[in-house]
C-alpha cells in the first residue's frame, strides 16, 4: 500500500487524521488511555473545564503537550464577544495561538451561530490565530470563514453529541468539493463507520468525543475509529469505485449499432 | 406573555384526571417515541408508570450518558441571610419562628467561600430568605463582585426580584438564577403560603420569565415534593421548563425535584412522595427534557444519592450547611433544614468516582462575562 498523505493544518502536519474530545469521559485516566488508543495528534479541551491559572489543573496536566497539539475550545459562548475574550484569555495564559471557535447560543442542541463564528473568525484571524470554526454544513459559509483567513472548517455531521452519523452529507459533500482549507467533520458521529464514511467522501479528518467517551470501553471505541478513519481515507486515495445506479443491462440499447456496422 | 398566560390553559384537575386515566399501553408508547409530547409525560408520571421503572431508569440513563456523559457537576449552596419576612408553613426560616438569625457580611460570606474554594468548589449558590431590607440587591452585588476572582460561576436563590435588579445582577458576574414555585396548585400555594410577599403566585411563577428576560446563562426551576401531588405538579414543572427552553432559548434550564425535610415549625408534608416515585418522577422529566439538567441536594440520604446517580441527575451538592455562616464565619445560627447527605464533599467524590462518573468542579468562566474585567 502506497504511504498515506499526510494531514496538514497551517503548515503543521500531522500524523493521525482523527481529533478527540475531552468532554463526558468517566474519569481523567480513561480519557488518557482513549486518547492514546486513538493515534489522535489533536487534542481539544473547553476552557470553561480548565483553570489556566493553576499549573496543577487537573485536565491540563492530563495531557502531554509535547505530544498533542493542545486545541482549547470556546465551548460554551453565545457570541462573538465571549468566543474572543476566551481565546485571548487562553493565549494570555501560554496556550498556543489556536482556537477551535464554538459560538453555540443555544445550549440545547449546541448549534453553532454562523454571524458570530464568522465576526469571530475574522477578528480572530487578524489578531494571529489560527482558527478553526465549528460550524453548521453551510458551503457558503465555509467558503465566507476561508476567505476570512480560518485554517480549517469543521461542518458538523449531524447536532453535538448525538451519534446519528453524516445526516448533512450531501452538504458536506459540496464543502469538501469547494474549499482548499481542510474539511474535519466535526460532530455527530456515533460509529466508525459513520467515520470511515466521511472519509471516504474526502473530508481530510474528523473529530470525535461523544461516541469514544461514552462507550462501555472508550479505549476499545478510540481504536475501532482510528481503524475507521484509517480505512475510509485508504479508500478516498486509492479511489473508490463510482457507484453505478443501475445493474449493467445485458443486453444493451445500443447494442444494435454494434452489431449494424458487421 | 409569561408561563402564566400558558399555565392557565391546563387546569390542575384536568392534568390530573388525565394521569390517572393513562394505561399501560400509554407508558409504552410513551417510553418508544422519538420525541414526547404532553400525552406522554402525563403517561410517564402515571400509576401505570410505576410498572415500567426499570423501562424508564434504562432510557433515563442513555439519554443522560449520551447528552451530558459521565460527569457530575459540583455545587455547593451558601446561605447568606437566613432573615425571612414570609410565613411559608414548612419553612424554618419562616418569620414566625423563633430561631436564631444572621445576616453575613460580605467579608464573612468570602470566608465561607474561602473554606468551600479550598474543599474545590468553584461553582456556589447564594441562598437568602425574603427580606430586602437585611439582603438588598446592592448587597449581593458586594458579594458577587467580592466572590468573582475566586469562582467560576455564580448562582443565586434569593427573593423573587424585578427584571432590572437581575439585569444588575448579571452585570456584576451572577449566572444563574434559582426559585423553585414550590406547588402549582394554586389554592394549596395560598395555604402554604399565608402571609408575605410570597404568597403572590403570579409574581414568583413568572420569575423565570423575568430572569430569562434578564439573560441569565441558567436558569433552575423545581418544585418541593411533599406538598401537593407530585404528578400533577410534575407535570407542572416539566411544561414550565419545556416553556423556558423554547422562549429563553440561550439559557440552560434545570430542574430540582427537593423532598420536603425536618425544619423548625414542624411541617408534616401531607403528600409524602417515596423512593420509588422519586425515580419515577425524576426519569419521566429525563424522557421529556433530554437536555436539562437534572439537580440533587444533600436532603437525600447517601444511600439514595448513590442509586439515583446513574439515573440522570447532572449536578450534585455536597458537604452542605443551611445556615448563614454554617461553613465556619459563624455558629449557632439556624439552618433552613437539616441535611440528610452528612459526608463530606470528598467523600461524596469518591462515591462519584467509584461509580464511574467524574466529579467535575469547574464547568463555566467567568471569562464568559462582560463583567470579569473589573
Amino acid at each position: 500500500m502506497t504511504k498515506l498523505p499526510k494531514l496538514v493544518i497551517a503548515d503543521r502536519t500531522f500524523g493521525s487524521r482523527l481529533l478527540v474530545g475531552t468532554g463526558k469521559f468517566a474519569s481523567t485516566r480513561i480519557m488518557q488511555q482513549a486518547i492514546a488508543a486513538s493515534g489522535a495528534e489533536i487534542v481539544t479541551v473547553a476552557l470553561r473545564r480548565v483553570d489556566l491559572s493553576d499549573p496543577q489543573d487537573n485536565l491540563m496536566e492530563a495531557i502531554d503537550r509535547d505530544r498533542y497539539l493542545f486545541l482549547p475550545n470556546t465551548s460554551g459562548a453565545r457570541d462573538a464577544e465571549e468566543a474572543m475574550r476566551l481565546a485571548r484569555i487562553a493565549r494570555a495564559a501560554g496556550c498556543e495561538p489556536w482556537i477551535k471557535l464554538e459560538v453555540t447560543p443555544d445550549p440545547h442542541y449546541l448549534l453553532p451561530d454562523p454571524v458570530e463564528t464568522l465576526k469571530a473568525a475574522e477578528i480572530l484571524v487578524k489578531e494571529g490565530f489560527k482558527v478553526l470554526p465549528y460550524i453548521n454544513a453551510d458551503p457558503v459559509l465555509a467558503k465566507r470563514l476561508e476567505e476570512v483567513g480560518t485554517v480549517t472548517v469543521m461542518p458538523l455531521g449531524a447536532p453535538i453529541g448525538t451519534n446519528q452519523g453524516l445526516k448533512t452529507r450531501d452538504a458536506i459533500q459540496i464543502i469538501i468539493q469547494q474549499v482548499q482549507v481542510p474539511v474535519v467533520v466535526d460532530a455527530g458521529l456515533g460509529a466508525p463507520s459513520h467515520a470511515a464514511e466521511a472519509m471516504e467522501m474526502g473530508a481530510d479528518a474528523v473529530l470525535i468525543n461523544t461516541a469514544i467517551a461514552t462507550a462501555d470501553d472508550p479505549v476499545g471505541m478510540a481504536k475501532a475509529f482510528r481503524l475507521g478513519v484509517e480505512a475510509g481515507h485508504g479508500a478516498y486515495i486509492a479511489g473508490l469505485g463510482r457507484h453505478s445506479w443501475e445493474a449493467e443491462a445485458s443486453s444493451p440499447l445500443t447494442g444494435f449499432l454494434r452489431s449494424n456496422r458487421t | 406573555m409569561s408561563f402564566w398566560q400558558k399555565i392557565i390553559q391546563y387546569r390542575w384537575d384536568r392534568i390530573e384526571a388525565a394521569i390517572s386515566r393513562k394505561t399501560s399501553e400509554d407508558v409504552r408508547q410513551a417510553l418508544q417515541a422519538p420525541t414526547r409530547n404532553l400525552d406522554d409525560l402525563l403517561a410517564l408520571l402515571s400509576p401505570a408508570g410505576a410498572d415500567f421503572l426499570e423501562e424508564m431508569a434504562q432510557a433515563a440513563h442513555g439519554l443522560t450518558v449520551q447528552r451530558f456523559g459521565r460527569t457530575i457537576q459540583m455545587f455547593a449552596p451558601v446561605y447568606v441571610s437566613n432573615e425571612c419576612i414570609n410565613s411559608c408553613v414548612y419553612c424554618g426560616f419562616n418569620c414566625h419562628n423563633q430561631i436564631s438569625r444572621a445576616t453575613l457580611s460580605v467579608e464573612e460570606v468570602e470566608k465561607e467561600v474561602m473554606f468551600l474554594h479550598r474543599q474545590g468548589f468553584r461553582h456556589v449558590l447564594l441562598l437568602t430568605g425574603e427580606s430586602p431590607q437585611h439582603a438588598p440587591v446592592d448587597y449581593l452585588i458586594r458579594i458577587a463582585r467580592k466572590l468573582q476572582p475566586l469562582l467560576a460561576s455564580i448562582s443565586v436563590e434569593i427573593y423573587p426580584m424585578a427584571m432590572n435588579d437581575y439585569r444588575r445582577l448579571i452585570q456584576n458576574g451572577v449566572d444563574g438564577l434559582t426559585v423553585y414555585q414550590e406547588t402549582y396548585h394554586l389554592k394549596r400555594y395560598a395555604e402554604l403560603h399565608p402571609a408575605g410577599p410570597k404568597r403572590n403566585y403570579r409574581w414568583r411563577l413568572e420569575t423565570p420569565d423575568r430572569g430569562g428576560q434578564a439573560g441569565f446563562r441558567r436558569l433552575n426551576i423545581g418544585v418541593l415534593l411533599g406538598l401537593s401531588d407530585w404528578r400533577v405538579d410534575g407535570a407542572f414543572v416539566g411544561l414550565h421548563a419545556a416553556y423556558l427552553v423554547r422562549r429563553y432559548w440561550q439559557s440552560h434550564v434545570s430542574v430540582s425535584f427537593p423532598r420536603l425535610r425536618p425544619a423548625a415549625g414542624g411541617f408534616q408534608p401531607q403528600f409524602s412522595v417515596n423512593d420509588a416515585q422519586m425515580v419515577q418522577l425524576m426519569c419521566a422529566l429525563r424522557l421529556w427534557l433530554p437536555d436539562a439538567g437534572l439537580v440533587l441536594s444533600t436532603r437525600e440520604p447517601a444511600s439514595l444519592r448513590e442509586n439515583l446517580l446513574p439515573l440522570g441527575i447532572t449536578q450534585m451538592s455536597a458537604g452542605s450547611k443551611t445556615a448563614p455562616g454554617g461553613y465556619g464565619s459563624k455558629e449557632d445560627v439556624e439552618g433552613q433544614f437539616e441535611i440528610s447527605d452528612i459526608r463530606s464533599p470528598q467523600e461524596v467524590v469518591s462515591m462519584i468516582a467509584a461509580h464511574g462518573y467524574e466529579p467535575v468542579w469547574k464547568d463555566w468562566d467567568t471569562g464568559f462575562l462582560n463583567a470579569t474585567q473589573p
